[in-house]
């Protein structure tokens, strides 16, 4: 249906056409959607072009996971589309999600027409008000000559500087009314502008320090991957030249090769004891595009208490919010990186390249403790095992393997066990910690990537909070694989009640499960079960062979327990380290028990 | 640098040039509600109508740490042009406004108005038995006065909060 080319310049089009000539513009090609009242007009419009491909998800909440999915994969913006009033507040929670873990996501809400807005109208809800602190930015258009403009603001918006989800609320009059389309103006925006290049005197006084330091440790988080995959190249490529440690948030994973020497895991509240006592025992920290939440620093007061620390981010704000730091770099991850490197080339002072092997031996002590070390004896499969298992066969078939995970248990062993060579392939809900996030994210993932393989490493309990997806991966024919952990309880929740709270297991049992196998079927896709530990194998790899939607039923442990943990209120020495190791909850403060 | 162990509070007064758009002190108000900030005072206008600019006042205490973290998270605001914060760069104004009602007779009314004259308020509406009266001046000054005139028939009063600027040649973009 190629119309002949056109100036889109002054023409004339209704509101509908003007967002989806806009969407064109700003390069997107798919977005996800539910169709409602309000938005109708739009739907009409979009029936009648075939450059925008719309995913129909199953639940609003959904549609913006999946655009995180999609945007996560492929550094570009993720576009969602839901009508008014329920469409718009059953979409909150991935707003939300996104804005926690700064990802690019424009949702369009459809609102009851300009003259009835106040009235409470059928299915009218209060969208800006209601989504203002759930997004960096939103808009309620009630002048079309401002829709075009409207719309290239916010794809502007939802990329730069931090990213995060953008809501454009669209009247019904709007969208059937008339009026001009203009195309996004070259003029920068009247009042943001965030800072991307640093501050050569802030890279000369980070360099100046680095130079100098005996015990450093460079951390790094989502940022770097927000960046770009250049920003991941030139954080290797620092990371080689200096011979410093590297350790990545839950966020940052994928941003420097788990397999690297240098690499020391991730940190923070389950991350590795080597990694963890890097942070702690270091002299000079350099962070970059990570936000020292308190799933990384633990106990406030005594996160590494010796060090000078250096931080880097694109958002000021993150700076010296949680942590005094000693240089604070405003810029983007990847131009930071850049100058660092040279700056780092250019400067003469040597490195003390003898201080950094004992640091290395020191590391090396802390690495032999093994900390991720379990046993797969017996029968019943050990969740770690599991994640192992595929995290080695799916390396072995070659194929680009993209992995998301829900919230629990099962997230951290993922972020544990498999690894992740390059950024872009791990997407998980790190700031929010959205149960139900995996499955949708895995099929914006899939729309993005159709030939790769991509898995949702999933626990029992989560994968029924978005399970309705598997009727839209069967209708788009996604070959998403749910591996899921199934411990029949919800296994971080009984984690913590078992160490926190007597052991008294208050409705954090899984019951009246379904069985996954004939659920599997009955959204035509493929259901696969492991019971023992023999089974494992070959139902791994009889997922990754099928074509199809598959629901791999992993049948694990029921009481294993997720370790290293430093529990709420501890600082990074106090980790216990696992059954039969050192460390105990028997410290944890009241004041600790008070935290999340 | 902002250190994290002091906790002494100081007072601050911020002043934010903003684009003139719907939602915009919703959006300044919520930030302070969301991550539990102090408003001591906040008023808002509109500054430059050709170039849709309105400007926001606020007064807020805090750690140094947290008044940082105020003026970063307002910056981060789409709609946000500038902050500045005023009590940290240097002299400035800060003026508010007031209007109070007096009502009483005879000797008592005589003295309002006496006192009004010595705090320069000016009466702005007078029937035989009240007085609304004007005045500005520093929040201070403007607390004296109706603590004066309390015992002497204060019926009413409204303050239009802090509008505060800097003193000398340079200040915010507008
Ligand atoms: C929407 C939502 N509700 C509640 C929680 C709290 N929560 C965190 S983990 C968890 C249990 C998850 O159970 P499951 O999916 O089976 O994972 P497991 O820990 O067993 O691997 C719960 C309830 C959450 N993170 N998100
Ligand atoms: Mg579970």
């Amino acid at each position: 249906m190629s119309a002949p080319p056109q100036t889109a310049g002054t023409r004339t089009m209704t509101g509908a056409e003007i967002v989806l000539q806009a969407l064109k513009d700003n390069g997107v090609e798919v977005i996800f959607g539910y169709p409602g009242g309000a938005v109708l007009p739009l739907y009409d419009a979009l029936f009648q072009q075939n450059a925008i491909r719309h995913i129909l998800v199953r639940h609003e909440q959904a549609a913006v996971h999946a655009a995180e999915g999609y945007a996560r994969s492929t550094g570009r913006v993720g576009v969602v589309l839901v009508t008014s009033g329920p469409g718009a507040t059953n979409a909150v929670t991935g707003l939300v999600d996104a804005l926690m873990d700064s990802i690019p996501v424009i949702c369009l809400t459809g609102q009851v027409p300009t003259h009835l807005i106040g009235n409470d109208a059928f299915q009218e809800a209060d969208t800006t008000g209601i989504t203002r602190p759930a997004t960096k930015h939103n808009y309620l258009v009630k002048d079309i000559n401002r829709l075009a403009e409207t719309v290239h603001e916010a794809f502007y918006v939802a990329k730069s500087g931090r990213p995060g989800p953008v809501v454009i609320d669209l009247p019904k009059d709007i969208l059937i009314g008339k009026g001009p389309y203009a195309e996004a103006p070259s003029a920068p925006h009247r009042s943001y502008r965030p800072q991307t290049e640093p501050d050569p005197q802030a890279i000369r006084e980070a360099v100046r320090l680095l130079k100098r330091a005996k015990r450093p440790v460079i951390y790094t988080g989502g940022g770097v991957i927000n960046s770009g995959p250049e920003a991941s190249r030139l954080l290797t490529e620092f990371v080689r030249l200096t011979g410093m440690p590297c350790t990545n948030t839950l966020m940052g994973l994928g941003a420097f090769p788990a397999s690297d020497p240098h690499f020391l895991g991730m940190l923070g509240m389950h991350g590795t004891y080597e990694a963890n006592l890097a942070m702690h025992g270091c002299d000079v920290m350099l962070a970059v595009g990570a936000r020292f939440d308190d799933r990384v620093t633990g106990r406030l007061n005594a996160f590494s208490p010796g060090s000078r620390k250096i931080h880097a981010d694109i958002d000021p704000s993150s700076i010296n919010k949680n942590v005094k730091v000693d240089v604070a770099i405003v810029g983007d991850a990847g131009r930071v990186l850049a100058a660092l490197l040279e700056c780092w080339r250019q400067d003469e002072a040597p490195q003390d390249r003898a201080a950094l092997a004992a640091w290395w031996r020191q590391i090396d002590e802390w690495r032999a403790r093994q900390c991720l070390r379990y046993e797969q004896v017996g029968k019943i499969i050990k969740p770690q095992h599991a994640v192992r298992r595929l995290f080695e066969i799916t390396r072995e078939t070659g194929r680009d393997t993209f992995i998301t995970t829900e919230v629990g248990q099962h997230q951290m062993w993922a972020a544990q066990y498999f690894g992740f060579e390059r950024p872009n392939r791990w997407m998980t809900s790190g700031g929010l910690g959205t149960m139900g996030y995996g499955l949708p994210a895995a099929m914006g993932v899939q729309i993005a990537h159709p030939e790769a393989l991509v898995i949702d490493i999933a626990g029992e309990a989560s994968i029924l909070m978005n399970i309705q997806e598997m009727s839209t991966l069967a209708q788009y024919r996604l070959p998403v694989k749910v591996f899921i952990l199934n411990n029949e309880y919800m296994g971080m929740v009984r984690q913590w009640q078992e160490l926190l709270h007597g052991g008294r297991y208050s409705e954090s049992y899984s019951a009246a499960l379904p069985d996954f196998v004939k659920l599997a079927e009955s959204f035509h896709g493929v259901g696969l079960r492991a019971e023992t530990a023999d089974d494992l194998d070959r139902v791994i790899r009889e997922m990754i062979a099928v074509d199809r939607p598959v629901i791999a039923d992993i049948v694990v442990d029921q009481k294993e327990n997720c370790f290293p943990m430093i529990p709420s209120g501890a600082a990074h020495n106090e980790m216990i380290l696992g059954v039969g190791q050192e460390g105990s909850v028997a410290g944890v403060t009241d004041e600790g028990k008070v935290l999340v | 640098m902002p250190d994290p162990t002091d906790t002494t509070q100081r007072a601050a007064t911020i002043a934010v040039l903003v684009e003139n758009e719907a939602g915009i002190l919703a959006r300044v108000v919520g930030l302070f509600s969301g991550r539990g900030y102090n408003i001591e005072s906040l008023t808002v206008a509109p500054v430059d109508e050709a170039r849709r600019l309105s400007r926001i006042t606020i007064v807020t205490s805090g750690t140094d740490m947290v008044i940082e973290q105020i003026k970063a998270q307002l910056d981060r605001l789409v709609p946000v042009h500038q902050v500045s914060d005023l009590t940290l760069e240097g002299p400035h104004l800060s003026r508010e406004l007031m209007l109070i009602k007096v009502v009483g007779r005879g000797e008592q009314r005589l003295e309002a108005l006496r006192l009004a004259d010595a705090f320069r308020a000016r009466v702005v509406d007078a029937t035989t038995e009240s007085f609304v009266f004007e005045i500005t001046g520093a929040g201070d000054k403007l607390d004296a006065f109706a603590a004066l005139m309390r015992p002497l028939g204060l019926r009413e009063v409204v303050r239009t909060g802090v509008a505060a600027i800097a003193r000398g040649p340079h200040g915010l973009r507008t």
